[in-house]
């Protein structure tokens, strides 16, 4: 890709501690584009998003945010809109004071636009942050990121605890967003209901890695979904099932659709949507065998 | 611009805003030089990604239907009517391989096939 990329890490690694880290993470996304970053509770999403913002120090690899280094300098943040699953305002200021508060910090502050936006979201100027609902407290943290022109908009679970109207009114602001081509967002999230249509790249994370990273078509396309009565799906060879979830009926489980060719004819072979792969991913032990794999093929 | 969406139908986004603009081309629905709204607001208007909305456009381009500007938007271009005898003679073959798909399940021979065409043609240029 031409372009500078909005971000790319490459190699990064992270000790957290009780001995979870991101092992060699590395995914990127083109500028002017959505980018889902799915994973479990766990997985490493938001670790993997404080390292990219610089909120958290990386033991090895490289970061680059904006064509810029991480960490680098404070006018990042002029860039870089954050929408974290809290706000961090002080729940007593009322929502004009958060202008008088942040403006000062902003070179590109405007005001005019942040006022036009509480109106828009139906956001009252003279409520108090404390009073705010989930929902209109995401609202706010958005109006503050495009009020000081972000380029890059960054959420951490953003919907989950949205209601379906909430969620439906985000993906409306993020598309009037992104009618800019020079903007960018990266949403991470555990519920792909939001992303099977409007994200463009997929990353898939798990134990702290990435275990598949690109344009969302393409990740659907690389996996099935396979069912099979209970003796079915055993002793297979060249054929690796991710996440295998067994009952008395059956087995389902994800395959890599280049060797789903290789199974009994009898088993169901279906398209996955995000959601399955999600969960396939997250039920699969850690096992050193697919992140190889995996890797691989992803690169 | 008019582009309905179905969830259910298992014809990938993209193929659909591609027949749904492309037919509204062929029909006159939209003129030549018509602007379309630009990718970026169409994606956000359909509410899916860019990806999709921008390989749409780039088949419909390919396929002489419209022009891309970038950074503009696309508009429409003057109708080529060999490319619409060209899509019309494909729905003709496509419509025919249907038949003969069916006639060979049913085990109709050829002379059963053509009999039933000519039949076809016959009561078609009698209404004429």
């Amino acid at each position: 890709m031409p372009e500078t990329p909005a971000f790319a890490l490459r190699g990064v690694n992270c000790a957290v501690g009780n001995g979870f880290a991101l092992r060699d993470v590395g995914f990127e996304l083109p500028t002017g584009y959505v980018m889902g970053l799915i994973g479990a509770n766990g997985a490493g999403k938001t670790t993997t998003i404080r390292c990219l913002l610089g909120m958290r120090g990386i033991d090895s690899g490289e970061i680059e945010l904006l064509g810029r280094r991480v960490p680098g300098s404070v006018s990042l943040r002029q860039d870089v809109g954050v929408v974290l699953d809290h706000t961090y305002f002080v729940g007593e200021w009322r929502l004009a004071e958060v202008e008088r508060t942040l403006r000062p910090f902003y070179d590109r502050w405007d005001g005019a636009r942040y006022r036009q936006l509480l109106d828009e979201f139906g956001l009252d100027p003279k409520a108090r942050v404390k009073n705010l609902s989930r929902g209109m407290a995401m609202k706010l943290m958005i109006a503050v990121a495009l009020s000081h022109r972000a380029r890059l908009l960054v959420f951490d679970e953003p919907t989950s605890g949205l209601d379906p109207v909430a969620r439906a009114e985000l993906v409306g602001i993020i598309g009037d967003f992104l009618l800019d081509e020079g903007h960018s967002v990266l949403f991470s999230t555990h519920i792909t209901a939001d992303l099977d249509r409007i994200g463009d790249f997929v990353t898939l994370i798990h134990d702290g890695r990435v275990v598949d990273t690109g344009p969302k078509d393409e990740i659907l396309d690389a996996y099935r979904v396979v069912r099979g009565g209970p003796d079915e799906l055993t002793d297979l060879i060249g054929v690796e099932l991710i996440g295998a979830r067994r009952s008395p009926a059956g087995v389902e489980a994800l395959v890599r659709t280049d060797e789903a060719g290789l199974l009994d004819g009898r088993v169901l072979v279906e398209a996955p949507t995000l959601e399955e792969i999600a969960i396939h991913i997250g039920l699969s032990s850690a096992r050193p065998a697919l992140r190889t794999r995996t890797r691989g093929a992803a690169a | 611009m008019r582009v309905v969406l179905s969830n259910s139908s298992g014809i990938p986004l993209y193929q659909q805003i591609k027949e749904q603009v492309g037919a509204a081309v062929l029909t006159g629905e939209l003129a030549e030089g018509e602007a379309l709204p630009s990718v970026r607001a169409l994606a956000r208007d359909l509410r899916i990604s860019i990806i999709t909305t921008t390989r749409a456009y780039a088949e419909l381009a390919a396929e002489g239907f419209i022009s891309t500007v970038p950074g503009k938007g696309a508009y429409v271009l003057p109708l080529d009517s060999a490319l619409v005898r060209e899509q019309l003679l494909r729905q003709v073959e496509e419509g025919l391989q249907t038949a003969l798909d069916a006639a060979r399940r049913a085990g109709l021979g050829r002379d059963d096939v053509v009999r039933i065409l000519d039949g076809l043609l016959d009561s078609e240029y009698e209404h004429a």
